[in-house]
């Protein structure tokens, strides 16, 4: 056993909470209210490669691991889970599958600008009627002649309304020629491409600089050749990089729920000195020791999840635990947190406010809890 | 033992949730919530009908009724739309310190036009670094020949921008912590200086304001009671007020609870409707287990302190556990929804937040833990 990270993880975890201390979280408040991208901070964290740490040099990556990834999630989501976000949908899901299961060619094309940032990512699994049941989607592709013909639509799309989104990878029906039997397969679809339109900005509760759209595609016409992976394993590939996905998710809460207990203890301090030392009163202090305590354990299981991936391994359990606790626990600790500031809590100026009203998208988003317990229950039983 | 509504208080609550169904427009209660504006057109018709200030006299422009058919009112309100029931709800914040503590002259000026809703009191009590409680405010006044001088500062003023007589608990002596007056505030002409307290995440209709005051002149008559009761009548008043907090909680849950239900029973995945699914059955099963406790208990306190005069214990524990299952039963309403429950247009996300809200106006749950304990452990 080592617990140690390596130096390397160490630097990269090390520069994003610099970047983020500097750049992010003095910025993170403007950016939820008036719901502008920072591109800006994006353009900055590409060049310090924080897009592409796991991807090999010659694809435009860092050669990193997963786990210096994550912790760089984490330490990012810290001063804004959009970003945090922003990080997970490109790299750990978008330019995952595409370096999963792309072409050599589809890598040169799409991986590249990713990995190095210049362009963004986009994953459509979702649709109005398949939600958790990711596999009732409707969305048909019809191969005629050379060209794949989509229609259909996605919704929550992350990442999507970006300037600099370049493509948003999909699941669709299909018919293989052949057989004639009908399956679900991956696609890239180029944003710009005629037929694929974006829906409005969704109005949401909070998260507000993260551009998630519906999309919609009406007789848009792509090359035989975006068509991604294995023509019948569509929808397992997608899946698949979901379980990385998850990992991403239980960092950003990880980020999250750190965040929290950073504004916790500099509040407590200064606004309970006066009324007795922190140390003779107990609800507080308590509360503190098991919000610490639940966020080494979601930082604990979320890197180990990291690791076995890292190592070629399974990580199939661990990466729904991470999903399921870390997120659990960070809407719990947010909500704990607010209760110490009482009505200030609710106030927007305070940081805690957005940190509260955001936790409580990471139990729906990339699975929601109830889906984490089913593979986990399901992984028990055989 | 009596636990059925008697047929007026049934009537009450049919009526009010009549009229929240009718009038209680979900694109016009977003715009409200997105501007942090005062629902006051939809007051003024449920003044109208009489469903503000029923707990005052008929001579003061109410209907001689109590604090159950009124806390009936504001959960019918608060299911409807959480937003605009705790507005409406709160339309009269404060008036009690009025209607139980004021002269005859008081009464009969301030209360028949906030029944009407042609004006909305507001209380100012909370300020910065208070350090022990409500027991002593920094906020003075000052004997000013026939009447009082008032310096100092109050935040969070519910209903701080709106037209209508203001109350501010004020130290009279600072030496002496019994010495609290209340004074009502006419907000005309020179006035205390306000500024906002920035968006807040729920109860977004209720203008929250900061005030503060440089020398601003009261008359001796607008002294509620004597000098030196200022503490006690605002004690008496946060009893009714948990109740009435309390209700809003059992409103807002039920009305996330009812939202909640009605998608499960739609949305399909998987082939089935999501309802049949037993992780959401065993939810919605807590959920509704949940509201039923907390509104027993709020209809308990409720009719203890129209029958009885109330229970501290009863009001503490009924505002915590209504206020904690408003929480947790919005919280799961939107976890029900999914995606969708994170979306402003599927009107479940204000539940949420507004949930949230007033689970920490009045007290926390965790102060009113510490309060519950003092009472029953006593001196040890």
């Amino acid at each position: 056993m080592n617990f140690d990270l390596t130096d390397e993880q160490k630097k990269v975890r090390d520069m994003a909470r610099n970047f983020t201390t500097k750049v992010i979280a003095p910025r993170a408040k403007e950016m939820d209210r008036t719901g502008e991208y920072p591109y800006d901070i994006m353009a900055q964290m590409a060049s310090l490669g924080m897009m592409g740490i796991p991807f090999p040099k010659e694809y435009g990556g860092g050669g990193g691991d997963w786990v210096s990834m994550h912790l760089c999630i984490e330490e990012i989501s810290r001063g804004d889970v959009s970003l945090g976000a922003l990080l997970d949908v490109t790299t750990s899901v978008a330019g995952n599958e595409i370096y999963s299961f792309g072409t050599e060619e589809q890598k040169q094309k799409w991986l590249i600008p990713l990995a190095q940032g210049k362009e963004i990512g986009a994953f459509g699994l979702t649709e109005p009627d398949a939600g958790s049941d990711t596999a009732a989607l409707k969305t048909t592709a019809a191969l005629e002649g050379e060209e794949w013909v989509i229609n259909g639509s996605k919704q929550f799309i992350t990442n999507t309304g970006l300037d600099n989104a370049s493509i948003i990878i999909i699941t669709a029906k299909t018919r293989v020629e052949q057989s004639g039997r009908t399956t679900i397969s991956t696609l890239i679809v180029p944003k710009g491409t005629p037929g694929f339109t974006l829906g409005e900005r969704y109005e949401k509760m909070a998260f507000h600089a993260s551009a998630t759209h519906e999309v919609f595609f009406d007789d848009c016409r792509i090359p035989k050749g975006y068509l991604l992976g294995d023509i019948y394993e569509g929808l397992a590939q997608h899946l698949s990089v979901l379980q990385t996905g998850r990992i991403s998710v239980a960092a950003i809460s990880t980020g999250l729920a750190q965040a929290c207990l950073d504004e916790a203890l500099t509040y407590t301090t200064k606004k309970y000195q006066f009324r007795q030392s922190l140390l003779e009163s107990q609800t507080i202090p308590f509360k503190l020791a098991d919000i610490a305590m639940m966020i080494e354990l979601s930082r604990t299981i979320y890197l180990k999840a990291a690791w076995l991936k890292d190592q070629g391994r399974d990580y199939t359990l661990e990466a729904h635990f991470a999903k399921l606790f870390a997120t659990e626990t960070a809407k719990k600790i947010a909500s704990d947190v607010l209760n110490m500031y009482g009505l200030f809590g609710c106030l927007e100026k305070y940081p805690i406010s957005r940190y509260f009203k955001v936790a409580k998208l990471f139990e729906i988003v990339e699975g929601t809890s109830e889906m984490q317990r089913l593979v986990i229950a399901r992984k028990l039983l055989g | 033992m009596e636990f059925n509504l008697s047929e007026e208080q049934v009537d009450i609550q049919k009526a009010a949730r009549e009229f929240a169904q009718g009038e209680f427009d979900p694109d016009e209660a977003s715009d409200y919530d997105r501007n942090g504006q005062f629902p006051l057109k939809i007051l003024k018709k449920a003044c109208h009908l009489g469903f503000i200030g029923m707990h005052f006299p008929n001579r003061y422009g109410g209907q001689d009724l109590g604090l159950l058919e009124n806390i009936l009112v504001v959960e019918e309100f608060c299911r409807q739309h959480s937003g605009i029931g705790v507005a409406l709800g709160l339309s009269d914040f404060g008036s009690e310190m009025i209607l139980r503590f004021g002269s005859e002259d008081q009464k009969k000026r301030y209360l028949p036009p906030i029944a009407k809703g042609e004006r909305v009191s507001s209380l100012a009590y909370m300020e910065e670094d208070q350090t022990d409680g409500f027991s002593f405010f920094s906020t003075v006044a000052i004997r000013n020949g026939d009447g009082y001088l008032i310096n100092g500062k109050k935040i969070f003023v519910v209903n701080g921008t709106l037209p209508g007589p203001m109350i501010v608990l004020c130290q009279l002596n600072k030496a002496r912590s019994e010495d609290q007056v209340a004074l009502i505030v006419e907000k005309n002409g020179d006035g205390p200086v306000l500024s906002m307290m920035g968006g807040q995440i729920g109860m977004r209709m209720v203008p929250m304001v900061s005030l503060t005051y440089n020398d601003i002149k009261v008359p001796q008559g607008n002294l509620i009671g004597n000098e030196g009761e200022g503490r006690s009548q605002f004690v008496t008043f946060l009893n009714e007020m948990r109740i009435e907090a309390a209700a809003m909680g059992v409103g807002i849950a039920q009305g996330a609870f009812d939202l909640a239900l009605t998608y499960a029973r739609q949305r399909v995945q998987f082939g089935q409707k999501i309802a049949s699914f037993e992780a959401i059955r065993n939810k919605l099963a807590d959920m509704v287990t949940r509201i039923e406790m907390a509104r027993s208990l709020t209809y308990k306190a409720a009719w203890d302190l129209d029958r009885n005069g109330g229970n501290i214990l009863l009001n503490y524990m009924a505002k915590m556990v209504s206020a904690e299952t408003a929480f947790e039963v919005a919280d799961d309403a939107v976890h029900i929804f999914g995606g969708y429950g994170y979306i402003v247009e599927n009107q479940i996300e204000h539940f949420y937040r507004d949930a949230r809200m007033v689970n920490v106006f009045g007290e926390s749950g965790q102060t009113q833990r510490l309060l519950i304990a003092d009472r029953i452990i006593g001196k040890i």
